[in-house]
């Protein structure tokens, strides 16, 4: 009887899908409207969707062919990513961006074996950086590792050079995005002589009154902190409340939005997340979107977030892919592009400052070429501050590099651990 | 006319007790036998196996296990997600400490380990019922998904804390990892359901299986007629987490191939696959195969329709299609609180009949 029932929703399913159109540039976009991290995956899904739409409308497409973004919510669990990668393969997808580093662990294997681009800007798992190993991840400019970092290189410059003796504090989502800078912090307590200790919040992190307790008797000089969607606000109203010094607590990017401090109110004030773009609608392409996008009425979801910290994320994503896909057309001299000329579009990347700024983003991101070997891009951030009173970010610091030194080894080792795990040689030699 | 026991003449006692005693019954099987070994197999695609079959397949087997101990014996568990976890965390030890060995072992083996944590577990049911029971395999729940994140032995000491399933194969073909083709996942799946949908349905009607009833219906009486209480709720127990262990081996395995221990093997896990057992039909196995279906198909066929037919937001189709399965169940459970295998044996009472109710 069972298998009755399961052919009945094969009829009905079959009927339902069969109407999907075919489009010559199908980016899908894994997206999260709701659930605990809706929060975060509203503003990016709408960024990013509108960015291809103003490309569409204003440009007719790239290089002539129309993008086209299916959505599919994943609701930032991983059996519904599954689901949401399988149905949107089959139409042609060409690159991958989920927003999710659990359901991004999940697709690298799968993503290898049906050769499509997995792009994965400031998440993921960071040792896809080294290309040699992950032929077809990419996660310039910026990820975990380099976050941690840039942190760390702040807190130095902050305090004449030396942590010495100091106390750091780690906040953390305990699942793999959480986990990702713990070794990389580890490795640097060893090297500037602070002590670290790690408080692991359990997702979706509604709860936290333990760990701030935890915080409070043991006094850190410093909180980083690597929260997602809901648990942000609930992190940044506890600091609040203890009354934590607010620029002694530093997020990473994904803890650094509007949303997040806006409901501490006043007590939010002086907090500082890592940023890796700019912050702000100051950008001429701003003038575009409204006119091509937000005054057409063709925005996604309700047109909110346009300019905000996320959305501004989520469309500095689109625009990465824009580029890649762009070279790719270049290199392969056609504009009906497939997965793999994609692939090499964005291992032949370049992004310069004159780019950025015909792009209508002048001094927005980082400049960055990619190579056989590297993908992963600089790895620089800036820190941006909340004014509570004046209900923004401000960059407080210039581009910051990380350590090299330190996260060199570390992306090594664990790649060589993933390429043993899987049977992977290494290629670019 | 056609479903009824008239004109069925048994001559042997094998005949006279077997699982399906009416010709209609046994044709249905067999027909949904050889669709499901022979012709699915050969169509099946990337999209039906990972996004529906599979998962229902799993959850299938992992719904057979808790309606054992909840449904046959009456102990209320919500650490099924716990027991899940053990399960995949054992596969993901075995396969990686021994690769040669055929991945077939490793399941069943991490299905007996599964079982000797879930009797571990299970002692506390001797002294506390009820309620004060589920208490109990909920500190399981939330016990094991802890150690799974403390103890960095139990992911190799990656430095994300997730497992990752390497590629492991049988007869050649690859059945975990991401080379695996779509009908092996489905047949590696489903052959483990048919066995273990034949053991539990065979378990239950004998000897063990009416022990079990025993003492879900009245401990103390069944106590006094010679049931033993330490080695049925234990043997309930262990037969149950090693089915469940089997289900989280796949799970991992050969649907998610990579997983985190809080997000896959959560609390609201275990109560998904309770509410698979409540809604299916607590003691019957057609029962969990219902309430796997209802709750793994349903929002997958929702979510194809308003956003593939209908063409709505996603986030618009994604609150509809929680609300439509709310209520969905909220109607089943007042209509039929005795889930959906109640609702199959009250048709099945009226088709014995039919067209001559009187």
């Amino acid at each position: 009887m069972r298998k009755s029932f399961t052919l009945l929703a094969a009829t009905a399913l079959a009927a339902a899908t069969a109407g999907a159109a075919q489009a010559d540039l199908v980016v899908p976009n894994l997206s999260y409207r709701t659930g605990p991290f809706a929060a975060g995956g509203i503003p990016y899904a709408d960024g990013f969707q509108d960015y291809f739409t103003l490309l569409n409308e204003r440009d007719g497409g790239i290089g002539g062919e129309i993008v086209k973004t299916p959505e599919c919510e994943t609701a930032y669990n991983t059996e519904k990513g599954v689901e949401c990668y399988e149905a949107t393969k089959g139409q042609g997808a060409l690159v991958y961006n989920p927003l999710s580093t659990g359901i991004t662990y999940q697709l690298i294997p799968k993503m290898q074996a049906d050769g499509i681009t997995l792009y994965t800007p400031g998440y993921g798992r960071t040792s896809a950086a080294n290309g040699r190993v992950f032929e077809w991840v990419f996660n310039y400019p910026a990820n975990y590792w380099d976050g941690a970092s840039v942190a760390i290189k702040y807190l130095l410059d902050q305090n004449g050079g030396s942590l010495e003796g100091k106390k750091i504090a780690l906040l953390y989502h305990n699942s793999a995005y959480g986990k990702e800078p713990i070794r990389t912090l580890e490795d640097l307590s060893k090297k500037h002589g602070f002590t670290l200790s790690t408080l692991p919040i359990d997702s979706p992190g509604q709860e936290q009154k333990s760990q701030w307790l935890q915080v409070r008797r043991e006094k850190p000089d410093y909180v980083l902190f690597w929260g997602w969607g809901v648990m942000n606000s609930v992190a940044i109203q506890e600091a609040a409340n203890i009354r934590f010094p607010m620029e002694n607590f530093i997020g990473i990017w994904w803890s650094g939005s509007e949303n997040d401090v806006a409901p501490a109110g006043a007590g939010a004030n002086g907090y500082k997340s890592l940023t890796m773009h700019g912050v702000g609608a100051d950008y001429p392409v701003y003038a575009d979107l409204k006119q091509y996008v937000v005054d057409a009425g063709k925005a996604a979801g309700d047109g909110s977030n346009v300019g905000t910290v996320i959305y501004s994320r989520g469309m500095y994503a689109a625009m990465v892919i824009a580029e890649a896909i762009r070279k790719a057309q270049e290199l392969a001299g056609t504009s009906a592009v497939n997965a793999a000329q994609v692939r090499d579009g964005f291992e032949a990347l370049e992004i310069t400052e004159a780019r950025m700024k015909e792009l209508g983003l002048p001094d927005f991101g980082q400049p960055f070429k990619a190579t056989c070997a590297d993908h992963g891009g600089p790895g620089m951030a800036r820190i941006q501050q909340w004014d509570a009173s004046a209900k923004r970010w401000t960059l407080v610091t210039d581009w910051i590099a990380p350590d090299d030194a330190v996260l060199d080894p570390l992306v090594a080792a664990d790649s060589a651990a993933y390429a043993k795990e899987a049977g992977l040689s290494e290629r670019c030699n | 006319m056609l479903y009824r026991e008239a004109g069925e003449f048994k001559t042997s006692y094998a005949q006279d007790s077997q699982t399906f005693p009416i010709w209609w019954d046994r044709l249905w099987y067999q027909v949904a036998l050889v669709v499901g070994f022979a012709i699915l197999p050969f169509v099946i695609n990337d999209y039906w196996a990972n996004a529906v079959v599979v998962p229902f397949l799993i959850y299938a087997i992992a719904a057979i296990g808790l309606n054992i101990l909840t449904g046959y014996c009456g102990q209320v568990s919500l650490g099924t997600g716990g027991f899940m976890a053990v399960g995949a965390y054992a596969v993901y030890k075995l396969m990686t400490a021994f690769p040669d060995v055929p991945i077939l072992i490793h399941v069943i083996l991490a299905g007996a380990i599964t079982a000797g944590v879930g009797v571990l577990f299970g002692l506390p049911s001797l002294r506390i019922k009820g309620f004060y029971l589920a208490v109990a395999t909920l500190a399981a729940q939330f016990f094991l998904v802890w150690l799974f994140n403390k103890v960095p032995w139990f992911y190799n000491y990656s430095a994300s804390g997730q497992i990752t399933a390497p590629e492991r194969t049988m007869f050649g073909i690859a059945v975990t990892g991401a080379n695996t083709p779509a009908w092996a996942k489905y047949l590696f799946c489903a052959a483990f359901l048919f066995a273990l949908a034949w053991i539990a349905r065979n378990l239950t009607r004998g000897t063990i299986g009416r022990k079990w009833m025993a003492i879900r219906d009245m401990d103390i009486a069944a106590e006094i007629i010679g049931v033993n209480p330490l080695t049925t709720k234990l043997s309930a127990f262990a037969v149950s987490s090693f089915f469940i262990g089997i289900a989280g081996a796949l799970f991992f395995a050969v649907y998610l191939g990579a997983a985190e221990v809080g997000e896959a093997f959560g609390i609201q896990k275990s109560f998904l696959i309770l509410f698979m057992i409540i809604i299916g039909g607590l003691g019957s196995i057609f029962g969990s195969f219902a309430g796997a279906a209802f709750l793994v198909l349903l929002p997958v066929f929702l979510k194809n329709v308003l956003v593939g037919g209908l063409g709505w937001p996603s986030d618009l189709a994604a609150h509809i299609e929680l609300m439509i399965v709310g209520a969905l169940i909220i109607g089943f459970l007042i209509l039929e609180p005795h889930g959906l295998a109640q609702l199959w044996r009250v048709l099945k009472e009226k088709l014995r009949l039919w067209p001559f109710p009187h």
